[in-house]
């Protein structure tokens, strides 16, 4: 079991305090896997249960396998233009 | 020829269209977006824009890419701006260019709907009576936060 930073932004972080949260993660686990470590985390429990994720800054389905390194963030509903 | 750029400074429309012209072109269609001053109903005062930078710059470079090859290799210059910004203030410009008409207006069109979908940019209103909101454009209801920090 290691760790993951995820990126928050917006009215996430605003919501949890921080501009990062750290993630229980285990070598070969997915996306889907990662939102339901992030459910045990106390701080994450002002988010939505199943936020957008992207990784290395393209958005990722549940079943995108993670890797040491990857570039991970929690996309809250999108408002450009 | 193409670009797309995420800006911190006031957006130049005229700049963008002498970018993306060129002798073969014989359509240029240009869109922007700016700061309205109501949003349902609430008199807005200013929007704070941020993004996830590195995210945005890169989405907003596919969906430019899209528009080429979807529309017969349309030209496209986008420029979305990020920090505060005042009521008709432009937020974003989108110029497409190509020698015929259809091109130039479905370029146009899919670039500002795509961004509006995927790009990872997000507004904070101000309101006149001084709260600010987070646009959230999947519910209708916002509440109301505290100045973010």
């Amino acid at each position: 079991m290691s760790v993951v930073i995820v990126q928050l932004f917006a009215s996430y972080a605003e919501l949890v305090g921080r501009t990062t949260i750290t993630v229980p993660l285990t070598d070969g686990d997915r996306v889907s896997d990662l939102l339901r470590n992030l459910r045990s985390v106390p701080l994450a429990s002002a988010l939505p249960e199943s936020p957008r994720v992207a990784v290395n800054h393209a958005f990722a389905a549940g079943s995108t396998r993670l890797h040491p390194g990857d570039e991970i963030a929690l996309i809250p509903p999108v408002a450009g233009g | 020829m193409s670009r797309s750029a995420l800006v911190d400074r006031p957006i130049d429309p005229a700049a963008l269209i002498d970018e993306i012209s060129s002798p073969g072109c014989g359509a240029v269609s240009l869109f922007l977006g700016t700061v309205r001053d109501t949003n349902e109903g609430e008199p807005v005062t200013g929007i704070d824009y941020t993004a996830y930078r590195a995210m945005a710059e890169a989405e907003l470079a596919k969906i430019v890419d899209e528009a080429m090859r979807r529309f017969g290799g349309v030209a496209v210059v986008v420029e979305h701006r990020i920090g505060t910004l005042a009521l008709g203030e432009i937020s974003v410009a989108i110029v497409a260019a190509h020698a015929h008409r259809a091109a130039a207006l479905d370029g146009v069109r899919y670039v500002i709907e795509e961004l509006k979908r995927r790009v990872p940019i997000w507004k904070l209103e101000h309101y006149a009576d001084g709260t600010r909101a987070w646009v959230d454009p999947t519910t209708a209801h916002r509440p109301r936060v505290s100045a973010y920090q």
